[in-house]
C-alpha cells in the first residue's frame, strides 16, 4: 500500500504545486507508515527532484501523447497505475490540471474525493480531511467512506519542503488511449510565478485610476519577486489581463504575503485573498472596508507611498 | 444542437456565513439564495447565445428540493426552453453528477454546460465527474466557445495563460469569466418562464461517498496595525522582524 502523488509538469518542468503536493503526499504516508509513491507523464526533465521534496519512489510515464492536457487520457493513466501498485490514495494539484481529473478519477475508481483540501487528513479514526468553503469564509471537515481516497491540494496550504533526496527514476508501462482533442498554447507568461502558487502577491485596483500607471506597481512587485494581480473592475475594464483578477469570480489565493493597493476590500474580493497568511492595505481612505482584513495598513496616496516602499524594499534587499 | 446547463443555488455572495446544530448544518437563516454566478452568468448566456445562433434547445436541469424552483424560473426567464428538477437533497459532488449523468443518458445533448465552480462548496467536481460516467471529452475553465458544426473551439484558462481546444460534439465544457456578458431577465421572459416546461424527477437512491461532519468560522484578525505613510523602512521591518515573511 502507498500514497501516489500525480506530479504535474508543464513543458517538461515541475510547477511548485507539484513539489507541494509531493510533501503533502509524503507526510500523509510518513503517518500511516506507508510508502509515497510520485507519477510524473510526458516529457520530464529532472523527475529526480521528486524526491528532494518527498517522493521515495518516482514512476514516468513516456509518452509524447502526454505532453497536452486531456482529462481523459490522464484519467485513464493514472487509474491503471493506481490499480497496477494497488494504490489507496491519491494526490492531485488542486490548479486547473488536478481539477479536471479529480471528479473524473473518484467515478472511475469508485473512490470519494475532496477537491482544495488545506491540512494533512486526520486518520485517528477513519479519514477525516478539512478544506476551505463558502470563498474561504469557513473551514469543513470531510470524511471519505470509501476503500480509495484522492485529494486535491490547495496551493501554499502547507508549503514546500525538502524532506528527502533525489530517487531514481523507473519508467512504467499504461497504455495510452488516443486524445479527441486538438491543442494548441496560446499566451502563457513565461518566467512568472503563477497566481495560485505565488508566495507574494501585488494587486492593484481602481485606486490606479489608469492602465498607464501601473509601473509602480510592476516595480513593486519585481523587486519582491511577487506576482501582479487585479480586482475585478479593473480585469473588466481591459486594464489587465482576467487571468490577473483575484476574488470571489476570479481566482483564490492564499499567498504569504499579499499587498493590496487602491483596492476598496469589497466582500467579493476578500473572497478570494483573506485566507494570506500576512495582508498590507495602501489605501488613502481610512474608512476602507479593506482594512478591517489587513495586518499592516498605510492610509496615504499610493502614487506617493507605493514608490517609497518599492525603495525601503530595495535598500532592504541590499543589505541582507 | 441540443445544450444541458447544469444550474446550482447558492448563497449570496455578501450572506453572513453562520453554522448551527453545533457547527454541523449551514445557517440558513437570513440568507438569500441566487443561481451560481458562473452557472447563470456565463454557461446559460452562453449556451442560449449558441441556440440562437445554430437553433436546438436549451434545457437546464439542477439537483434539489423544491425551493429551488425559483432559480429554475429565473433560468427560463433568461431564455432556457425548458426545466428538469431532481427532487433530491444532494449533498455531495457524487450524488449530483450521478442524477445529472442518469438524465443525460437518454437525452443525446451535443454539449453539456456547468459553472466553473459552485461558490459555496467550491468543489470545481461535479462537472469532471458527469464527464467521466457519460465517458465523454472534458474542457475546464472555458472563457470562450464557437461552433462550426459539429466542431468546437474554446479557450480555457490555465495557470498564468490560456490554452485553446478544438473538438467535435458531444463533450461537456465549465464556464468560468468571459465566456458570456450577464443578462437580466425582462418583463415578457418572466411572463414566459412562467408556462415552459419544468419537470420533477425523483431521484435514485445514490450512496453518499464523502460526508461533511463539521465546519468551522476562520479566526478573527488581531486587528491592523497602522504604518506611518512617511516611514516604509518601518512597513520593511515590520514584515521582516515581527511577520517574518521578507
Ligand atoms: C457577484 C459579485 C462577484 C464579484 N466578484 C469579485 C471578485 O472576484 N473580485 C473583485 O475584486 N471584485 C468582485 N466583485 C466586485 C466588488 O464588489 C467590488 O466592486 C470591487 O472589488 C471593487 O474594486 P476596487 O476595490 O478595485 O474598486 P473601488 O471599490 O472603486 O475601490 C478603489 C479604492 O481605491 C482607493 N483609492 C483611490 N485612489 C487612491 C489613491 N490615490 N491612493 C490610495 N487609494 C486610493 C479608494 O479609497 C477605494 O477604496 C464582485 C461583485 C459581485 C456583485
Ligand atoms: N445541485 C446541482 N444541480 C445542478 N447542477 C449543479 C448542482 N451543483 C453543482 N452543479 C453544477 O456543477 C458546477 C460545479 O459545481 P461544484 O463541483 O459543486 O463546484 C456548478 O457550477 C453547476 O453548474
Amino acid at each position: 500500500m502507498s500514497v501516489l502523488v500525480f506530479a504535474e509538469a508543464s513543458n517538461g518542468k515541475f510547477k511548485k504545486a507539484a513539489f507541494e503536493a509531493v510533501t503533502y503526499a509524503r507526510k500523509l504516508a510518513d503517518k500511516l507508515s506507508i510508502e509515497c509513491v510520485a507519477l510524473c507523464v510526458g516529457t520530464v526533465n529532472g523527475a529526480e527532484e521528486l524526491g528532494v521534496y518527498g517522493a521515495q519512489k518516482v514512476y514516468h510515464i513516456n509518452n509524447n501523447n502526454l505532453d497536452n492536457f486531456d482529462s481523459q487520457l490522464y484519467t485513464s493513466v493514472i487509474s491503471q497505475v493506481v490499480k497496477k501498485l494497488g494504490i489507496k490514495i491519491v494526490i492531485l494539484t488542486n490548479n486547473s490540471t488536478g481539477k479536471s481529473i479529480l471528479g473524473r478519477l473518484a467515478i472511475r475508481l469508485n473512490a470519494g474525493s475532496i477537491s482544495g483540501v488545506n491540512a494533512i487528513p486526520d486518520t485517528s479514526a477513519g479519514f477525516k480531511v478539512a478544506k476551505g468553503v463558502y470563498s474561504g469564509k469557513a473551514t469543513a471537515l470531510f470524511e471519505l467512506k470509501t476503500d480509495i481516497k484522492i485529494l486535491s491540494v490547495m496551493g501554499n496550504s502547507i508549503g514546500v519542503e525538502k524532506i528527502g533526496s533525489e530517487v531514481s527514476v523507473e519508467q512504467i508501462n499504461v497504455e495510452v488511449p488516443v486524445s479527441k482533442l486538438d491543442i494548441s498554447h496560446g499566451k502563457v507568461s513565461e518566467g512568472i510565478v503563477p497566481l495560485p502558487e505565488a508566495e507574494v502577491v501585488v494587486s492593484a485596483g481602481r485606486g490606479m485610476k489608469d492602465p498607464g500607471n501601473w509601473g509602480i506597481i510592476e516595480e513593486l512587485a519585481k523587486t519582491l519577486g511577487a506576482t501582479t494581480a487585479c480586482s475585478r473592475p479593473v480585469a473588466d475594464s481591459g486594464w489587465r489581463p482576467h487571468h490577473e483578477h483575484v476574488g470571489q469570480t476570479g481566482i483564490a489565493i492564499r499567498p504569504n504575503l499579499y499587498i493590496a493597493i487602491g483596492i476598496s476590500g469589497a466582500i467579493q474580493h476578500l473572497a478570494g485573498v483573506n485566507n494570506s497568511k500576512v495582508i498590507v492595505v495602501i489605501n488613502k481612505d481610512p474608512e476602507a472596508p479593506f482594512f478591517k482584513a489587513a495586518d499592516y495598513g498605510v492610509c496615504a496616496d499610493l502614487f506617493d507611498v507605493v514608490p517609497k516602499l518599492n525603495e525601503a524594499l530595495k535598500k532592504f534587499k541590499s543589505n541582507v | 444542437m441540443k445544450f444541458l446547463v447544469c444550474i446550482s443555488k447558492t448563497p449570496e455572495t455578501t450572506s453572513k456565513i453562520a453554522f448551527k446544530e453545533n457547527n454541523t448544518i449551514f445557517d440558513e437563516s437570513g440568507v438569500q439564495f441566487i443561481m451560481n454566478p458562473y452557472d447563470e452568468w456565463y454557461a446559460l448566456v452562453r449556451a442560449i447565445e449558441l441556440q440562437e445562433e445554430f437553433g436546438g434547445e436549451v434545457v437546464v436541469i439542477n439537483v434539489g428540493p423544491d425551493s429551488n424552483d425559483i432559480i429554475i424560473r429565473k433560468a427560463l426567464a433568461i431564455g432556457a426552453d425548458r426545466a428538469i428538477r431532481v427532487n433530491d437533497n444532494a449533498l455531495s459532488a457524487f450524488a449530483v453528477a450521478s442524477h445529472i449523468a442518469n438524465h443525460a443518458k437518454s437525452e443525446n445533448y451535443d454539449i453539456i454546460f456547468t459553472g466553473k465552480e459552485t461558490i459555496d462548496y467550491n468543489g470545481s467536481e461535479v462537472a469532471a465527474m458527469v464527464s467521466e460516467l457519460l465517458d465523454l471529452p472534458f474542457i475546464s475553465y472555458a472563457s470562450k466557445i464557437n461552433l462550426e458544426g459539429n466542431t468546437a473551439t474554446l479557450e480555457r484558462d490555465i495557470e498564468g495563460g490560456v490554452e485553446s481546444v478544438k473538438l467535435s460534439t458531444p463533450f461537456v465544457v465549465s464556464a468560468s469569466k468571459g465566456m458570456a456578458e450577464q443578462r437580466i431577465p425582462n418583463m415578457k421572459g418572466i411572463m414566459m418562464a412562467k408556462r415552459k416546461p419544468l419537470e420533477i424527477v425523483q431521484p435514485e437512491k445514490i450512496e453518499e461517498t464523502v460526508v461533511a461532519l463539521s465546519y468551522e468560522l476562520p479566526e478573527k484578525k488581531s486587528g491592523v496595525k497602522m504604518v506611518d505613510p512617511n516611514d516604509m523602512d518601518e512597513l520593511v521591518r515590520l514584515l521582516h522582524e515581527e511577520a517574518k515573511i521578507i
